[in-house]
C-alpha cells in the first residue's frame, strides 16, 4: 500500500519535472479510444500472449526444438489416431516435436519484426527528416531514390538482395528493412513539411534552437502518430515477408524453427501429414492478424479525423 | 491535362534510370565476377578469361559499361540467359501471358467481390454483416498466401480431388499457343474438355493470388463509401426522396470509386509479388516462378533483365493509374 503511494508520488514528481501531465493525458486519451475497438483489444491480448510464449519458450516448450526423436517420425496430433500426448501437436518428418518448434518459432518471428522495424524506422526517420527539413535538391534526390525502391515488388527486391548478400536470416531481415523503409521516409517527410512552418517551430527557431534540436526535439515528436501506426503495420509485413523468404529457401535456413522455413521443409508432406503444414502457417496468420488488429485500433485512436468529437 | 501528363512522364525518367542502375549494379555486386559465374564450376583459363572480359566489355570503365548497357536496353536487348542461351526478353514474352492471365483473373475476382462487399459493409455500418465482412477482410489481409495455397491444395486437390495440383492444363491436351492465354487458346483449339481442364488448373491459383487484393479493395471501398455517405450531396439526394438504391449506386458509389480505382491500380505490384509465391506453389509457368528459379539456378542475366522488365512494367501501370486518376478527378491536375 505504502509502496504504491510512494510510486504514485514519484510518478507525479517526475511528471511535474518533465512536463509529463500532458503526455500522460495523451496516453490516457489514446487508451480511451483504443479500448473502444474490441478487435484491437483482442489483438493486444493475443500479441501479449505470443510475447510471453516467446520469452518463456525454454520453460514452456515440452521438448527441445531440435532433438530428433527416432521412431516418432510424422506422428499426428494427440487427438488423431496414432498420436499421443507426449507430442501434443505431432512430430515432423525427422521426429522433432511440432509444438516446441512452434513455440521457439515465436521468438524468431518477434525478433524479425522488431529488428526490421527498428532498422527501417530509424533509417527512414532520419532520411525523411533531412528531406523534409532541408527540401531543395536533397529532398528531390531522396524522394527519387525512394521511388526507385518502390518501383520493384517488395518481395522480388528482397529476394534479389538476398541473392546478392547470400541466404540467411540476418540478410533477409536487412533486405526487408531496406524494402520497407521508403514508407517511413515518405511519412516522416510529409509530416515534417506540415510542421516546419507552424508557429511553435518558428518560435523555437527565433529563440535560437539549432537545426538538430529543431529537427529531433521540436518537430519529430509531433510527427510520431502516423509513424507508430506504420511501425505496427511494418511489423506484420516484416513477419510475412521473412516467412515468405524462408518458404522460398532464401530466409532462415533449416533446421532453424522459423515458421516459414518449417513450411518449406513440410511442403513435400502436404498430402500425407496435414499438421506439419497447417500449424506453422496458422501461427504466422494468428501473429500477423493480432498485430494488424492492433494497428487498426491504433490508427483509429491516433487519427483525429476519425475520432468522434 | 497535357502538362499533367508530361509532368508525370518527366518524373518517370529519373526513376527508370535509377532502376536500370540497380539492375546494372546487381550483377556487379554479386560475390565473384560475372565471367566466373558464367563459366560455372569448370572455370576458365587465363587467356579465355581476358578474351571474354573484352568480349563483354568488362574491362572498360563502369560508366562506359553502363552507357553500353543502357543503349542495349533501349534497343530491346535485355541480355542472354546463362542457362538457356536465349534472349531474356524472348523468355519474358513467352512466360508473361501466363502471369498476365492469372493476374487478370485474380484482379477481376478481387474487384467483383471486393467492391460489392465493401459497399454493403459501409451501408450497413456497425451491423453483424459489416463486422463479419471486415473481419474476413482483415484475415485475408494478414494471410501468408503461400500457406493459404498449400491449404487449398490439401483440401481441393488432396481430400476432395476436384482440382489438379500444378501446371496450366492437363498434359493430355496439346494445341498451338495463339494468344498465350490458356482459357482462350483451349476454346480455340476446339478439343473437348480442354477449356474445362484449363479452368480447373486456374481456379486455385486465382483464389490465392486474389486474396490480398480482395481484402484491400473491400476495406478501401468501405472507408471511401463511409466518407462519401456523410457528404452533403448524399443527404440532399436522400432528402429529395430518391430511392436508397439510387442514392447509393448513382450518387455515392461513383464518387467513392475514385480512390478505389487508384487502389486497384496499385495492386499490380502486390499481384506481381504475390505471383512469385503463387506460381512457385502451383508450378505455374509465369514470370514469378521464372525469377525464383533463375535466382536458384544462378542465372543472373535473367534476374537482371527480369528485374528491369518487371519494374518497368510496374512503372508504366502506375503511370496509367495516375493518368486515369487525373482524368476522373480533375481536382488533382492543377
Amino acid at each position: 500500500m505504502t509502496d504504491r503511494a510512494q510510486l504514485d508520488e514519484h510518478q507525479l514528481e517526475e511528471e511535474l519535472v518533465v512536463g509529463g501531465p500532458e503526455r500522460r493525458g495523451r496516453l490516457a486519451e489514446f487508451w480511451y479510444y483504443f479500448r473502444q475497438n474490441r478487435g484491437a483489444v483482442i489483438g493486444l491480448v493475443v500479441f501479449a500472449l505470443i510475447v510471453v510464449t516467446a520469452v518463456l519458450a525454454p520453460l514452456i516448450a515440452p521438448h527441445s526444438p531440435s532433438v530428433q526423436n527416432r521412431g516418432a517420425f510424422l506422428l499426428p496430433p494427440f487427438w488423431q489416431e496414432g498420436g499421443n500426448t507426449t507430442f501434443l501437436l505431432g512430430t515432423d518428418a525427422v521426429g522433432r516435436d511440432m509444438l516446441s518448434r512452434l513455440i521457439y518459432g515465436a521468438r524468431f518471428s518477434l525478433f524479425i519484426g522488431l529488428f526490421v522495424v527498428v532498422l527501417a524506422m530509424s533509417v527512414g526517420i532520419i532520411v525523411g527528416l533531412i528531406a523534409g527539413y532541408f527540401r531543395g535538391w536533397v529532398d528531390t534526390v531522396v524522394m527519387r531514390v525512394m521511388d526507385i525502391i518502390l518501383a520493384f515488388p517488395s518481395l522480388l527486391l528482397a529476394l534479389v538482395l538476398v541473392a546478392i548478400l547470400g541466404p540467411g536470416l540476418l540478410n533477409a531481415m536487412v533486405a526487408i528493412a531496406l524494402v520497407l523503409q521508403p514508407h517511413f521516409v515518405r511519412l516522416t517527410r510529409a509530416s515534417v513539411m506540415m510542421e516546419r512552418n507552424s508557429d511553435y517551430v518558428i518560435a523555437s527557431r527565433v529563440a535560437g534552437a539549432g537545426r538538430l534540436r529543431l529537427m529531433f526535439v521540436t518537430i519529430l515528436p509531433n510527427c510520431m502518430a502516423p509513424l507508430i501506426v506504420q511501425a505496427t503495420l511494418s511489423f506484420s509485413s516484416a513477419i510475412l515477408d521473412a516467412a515468405a523468404l524462408g518458404f522460398l529457401g532464401m530466409g532462415a535456413q533449416p533446421p532453424t524453427p522459423e515458421w516459414g522455413t518449417m513450411l518449406a521443409e513440410a511442403r513435400e508432406f502436404i498430402l500425407r501429414a496435414w499438421w506439419v503444414v497447417t500449424f506453422p502457417g496458422l501461427a504466422i496468420l494468428v501473429t500477423v492478424l493480432a498485430i494488424n488488429l492492433m494497428g487498426d485500433g491504433m490508427r483509429d485512436a491516433l487519427d483525429p479525423k476519425l475520432k468522434k468529437s | 491535362m497535357l502538362r499533367f501528363i508530361l509532368h508525370k512522364i518527366g518524373l518517370l525518367i529519373p526513376t527508370f534510370i535509377g532502376v536500370s542502375i540497380i539492375a546494372f549494379a546487381f550483377i556487379r555486386l554479386l560475390p565473384g565476377d560475372p565471367i566466373t559465374l558464367l563459366a560455372g564450376e569448370r572455370g576458365v583459363s587465363a587467356e579465355r578469361y581476358a578474351e571474354l572480359q573484352s568480349a563483354f566489355g568488362f574491362d572498360q570503365p563502369l560508366v562506359i559499361q553502363y552507357i553500353h548497357y543502357l543503349g542495349d536496353i533501349l534497343q530491346g536487348d535485355f541480355g542472354t540467359s546463362f542457362v538457356t542461351k536465349r534472349p531474356v526478353l524472348d523468355e519474358f514474352l513467352t512466360l508473361f501471358p501466363a502471369t498476365l492471365e492469372l493476374s487478370i483473373c485474380a484482379i477481376l475476382l478481387a474487384t467483383l467481390i471486393g467492391i460489392p462487399a465493401g459497399v454493403m459493409a459501409a451501408v450497413k455500418r456497425g451491423s453483424f454483416f459489416d463486422q463479419s465482412i471486415m473481419g474476413v477482410a482483415l484475415i485475408g489481409y494478414s494471410m501468408p498466401i503461400f500457406w493459404w495455397g498449400l491449404l487449398l491444395i490439401i483440401l481441393f486437390s488432396g481430400v476432395l480431388q476436384w482440382t489438379p495440383v500444378s501446371g496450366r492444363i492437363s498434359l493430355l491436351f496439346y494445341f498451338p499457343q495463339v494468344t498465350g492465354f490458356m482459357l482462350i487458346d483451349s476454346l480455340l483449339s476446339g478439343q473437348p474438355g480442354a477449356f474445362r481442364s484449363a479452368v480447373s488448373h486456374l481456379i486455385l491459383p486465382t483464389i490465392v493470388l486474389a486474396t490480398i487484393p480482395l481484402a484491400v479493395i473491400a476495406r478501401q471501398t468501405r472507408s471511401a463509401m463511409l466518407e462519401v455517405l456523410s457528404e452533403d450531396y448524399v443527404r440532399t439526394a436522400r432528402s429529395k426522396g430518391l430511392a436508397p438504391r439510387r442514392v447509393i449506386g448513382l450518387h455515392a458509389l461513383r464518387n467513392a470509386l475514385i480512390p478505389v480505382v487508384t487502389t486497384i491500380g496499385l495492386q499490380v505490384g502486390v499481384l506481381l509479388a504475390g505471383a512469385i509465391l503463387t506460381e512457385t506453389i502451383f508450378s505455374w509457368p509465369g514470370i514469378g516462378k521464372w525469377m525464383v528459379d533463375s535466382v536458384f539456378k544462378r542465372d543472373y542475366a535473367v534476374v537482371q533483365g527480369g528485374l528491369l522488365l518487371i519494374a518497368g512494367m510496374i512503372m508504366l501501370v502506375n503511370l496509367a493509374v495516375d493518368l486515369i486518376y487525373g482524368l476522373i478527378n480533375p481536382r488533382i491536375r492543377r
